[in-house]
């Protein structure tokens, strides 16, 4: 089990490295980098597997299984998603006759 | 052997935290943005598989089920939705995610609650061999659930806006007081649960009124707001994610659920500074709904055909095109380029122009634009194209409303008042394609469509911009 206040520094640094690492970022940035922070918190997907894997009665092994199957949409969705509106702005940047 | 697995699982967590970080900061520049989602993508593949391998977890056939159910379902809705449908698909992948983090929470509560035994006298004992949660615990999965749930209903609920399957705004009176009400209630009922009192049927309870929040704090929000509500219930799934995370002693759910709280949190600061409003007025300022639909504006709307819009911009020295979420609505940015490479054609000087929250959300514009083949230096913003409108021949503007209305600079008593606007009004003329009388997503009359100078030429906007196309070839015809 994770020390409690081990946690806590985790916790507070990675606060400031979310805060520092998108600060200054261009408008039309922002609709992207939402859609991949959408991304990015599908990690939320292993949680529920361990939830899954760790539950006992039949009602946590439910909820568990919609965990992981929501916790994939979210994955996923966001990463195919992300994916096309950044594929926009490749195609844009080629320079076109 | 499990001590090395452990080790190589270890390790894939914490490749993947630095691969998100390393792909958030990539896709916070054009440049590298593509690159980024790729290096994320690898992160999460990562902590999936090895998750799959950690020891002790059973269900392992359910596991790759629903993976497989999940993945299936969201890469075939996300691949062919269209462009201008994101935003909605944002919300609802993001609801997917606080759904996810409350339902990790929930399990973990009744998965407690059926090892703990209420004792008569109130107190409780956990069975025999079983290691009873510290009370920082309870407390972290229960908020944990609590911000997942509602971003989770939330997130829907915008959706539904989104989709246009909810488009009137809820509003009662005492609507603030029932709310702040329900959400007293839930959090007691919390404390009450963290106190060890963890019955199923109180933390079923705990869930439906968590839900219920959800939906109530969103339903009174207008669509125009949308976007900074779902950026807000962004950066909550990202906080859900980091404090079950801090349940499991799962290091790459923490990391990866507070940097994306933080950075959410910060990209909604700057999109409600883009709409000069602060999070409180989006969130409880119950936008245009005060009864009170601003002055009313004396004159009328002038109406113009498509053939006179197009000798107008093809004899213009200066165009501006002006797009908004009724361009989004109608798909009509291809027809928009094609429009604008005939004026080009015959010699006009064409831009467009973008205020930073056109459409639903900040840059939708510009993906769209980018979408139909728009080079990136015929796009100007806001600060770069005003001081320029007084010398524009022709402003057009497609299916924008309360982002070009001067009311938002000359009436303190329009709830619009104060946001920066697009100054259109200042050039010869304008035209405004839009499909009907109505007033724009805040409800506000919108004072440019009454000015001298501005002409209304009312149609779909993909059927009015092909309208104009076919009207500038016939000039040459």
């Amino acid at each position: 089990m994770l020390d409690g206040f081990l946690a806590l520094y985790i916790f507070m640094l990675a606060a400031f490295t979310g805060y520092e690492v998108i600060a200054r970022v261009p408008v039309i940035l922002h609709t992207p980098l939402m859609s991949g922070s959408n991304f990015i918190h599908g990690i939320v997907v292993i949680g529920a597997m361990i939830a899954l894997g760790r539950a006992e009665s039949t009602l946590e092994i439910a909820i568990g299984f919609v965990a992981v199957l929501l916790g994939a949409g979210n994955a996923v969705g966001g990463y195919v998603v992300t994916g096309r509106m950044l594929d926009m702005f490749r195609a844009s940047r080629t320079p076109r006759s | 052997m499990t001590g090395w697995l452990t080790s190589v699982i270890q390790v894939c967590y914490f490749a993947a935290a630095f691969l998100f970080i390393l792909g958030l900061k990539r896709m916070s520049s054009p440049r590298t943005a593509r690159g980024g989602i790729g290096w994320a993508g690898v992160g999460m593949l990562l902590a999936v598989v090895a998750t799959l391998f950690l020891p002790g977890l059973k269900h392992r056939e359910l596991m790759i089920l629903a993976l497989v159910l999940g993945t299936l379902a969201a890469w075939w809705s996300a691949r062919r939705v269209a462009m201008t449908a994101m935003p909605e698909m944002v919300a609802l992948y993001n609801g997917m995610g606080g759904g996810a983090a409350a339902a990790i929470g929930g399990a973990q509560l009744y998965g407690y609650s059926s090892h703990v035994v209420q004792l008569l006298g109130g107190g409780t004992y956990a069975v025999a061999g079983y290691e009873a949660p510290s009370t920082s615990h309870l407390a972290l999965a229960l908020l944990g659930a609590l911000i997942g749930a509602v971003s989770f209903s939330g997130s829907l609920v915008a959706f539904g806006k989104l989709q246009g399957w909810l488009d009137r705004r809820f509003v009662f009176a005492g609507q603030r007081a029932v709310n702040g009400v329900l959400l007293v209630v839930t959090v007691a009922l919390g404390i009450w649960l963290t106190t060890g009192h963890l019955d199923t049927a109180s933390i079923t309870i705990f869930f439906a009124l968590a839900l219920l929040l959800g939906i109530a704090m969103t339903m009174p929000i207008g669509g125009a707001d949308m976007p900074v509500v779902i950026s807000l219930y962004n950066a909550l799934t990202g906080l859900a994610v980091a404090f079950e995370g801090f349940v499991l002693g799962n290091e790459a759910m923490i990391i990866a659920g507070t940097v994306v709280g933080a950075a959410g949190t910060l990209l909604t600061q700057l999109m409600a500074r883009a709409m000069n409003r602060s999070l409180g007025n989006v969130l409880f300022g119950n936008f245009g709904a005060s009864g009170q639909p601003g002055q009313a504006i004396a004159g009328a709307q002038k109406p113009i055909d498509a053939p006179d819009v197009a000798v107008m911009m093809a004899y213009a020295e200066r165009v501006v095109i002006v797009p908004g979420y009724g361009l989004a609505v109608a798909q009509a940015q291809h027809k928009v380029w094609e429009l604008a490479q005939l004026l080009i054609a015959r010699g006009v000087k064409v831009r467009f122009a973008i205020h930073p929250v056109a459409g639903r959300m900040p840059g939708h514009m510009n993906v769209l634009l980018a979408e139909a083949g728009v080079p990136y230096d015929l796009i100007a913003d806001m600060e770069d194209i005003n001081p320029e409108f007084p010398s524009v021949d022709v402003a057009l503007v497609i299916g924008a409303n309360d982002v070009v209305n001067p009311v938002a600079r000359t009436d303190p008593s329009s709830p619009v008042y104060g946001m920066p606007i697009l100054d259109v009004d200042a050039a010869h003329q304008v035209v405004v394609i839009k499909r009907g009388k109505g007033t724009g997503f805040a409800g506000i009359e919108n004072a440019l469509f009454y000015a001298d100078n501005a002409r209304m030429l009312y149609g779909d906007g993909q059927a009015a911009v092909s309208a104009l196309i076919s009207a500038t070839k016939a000039l040459d015809a």
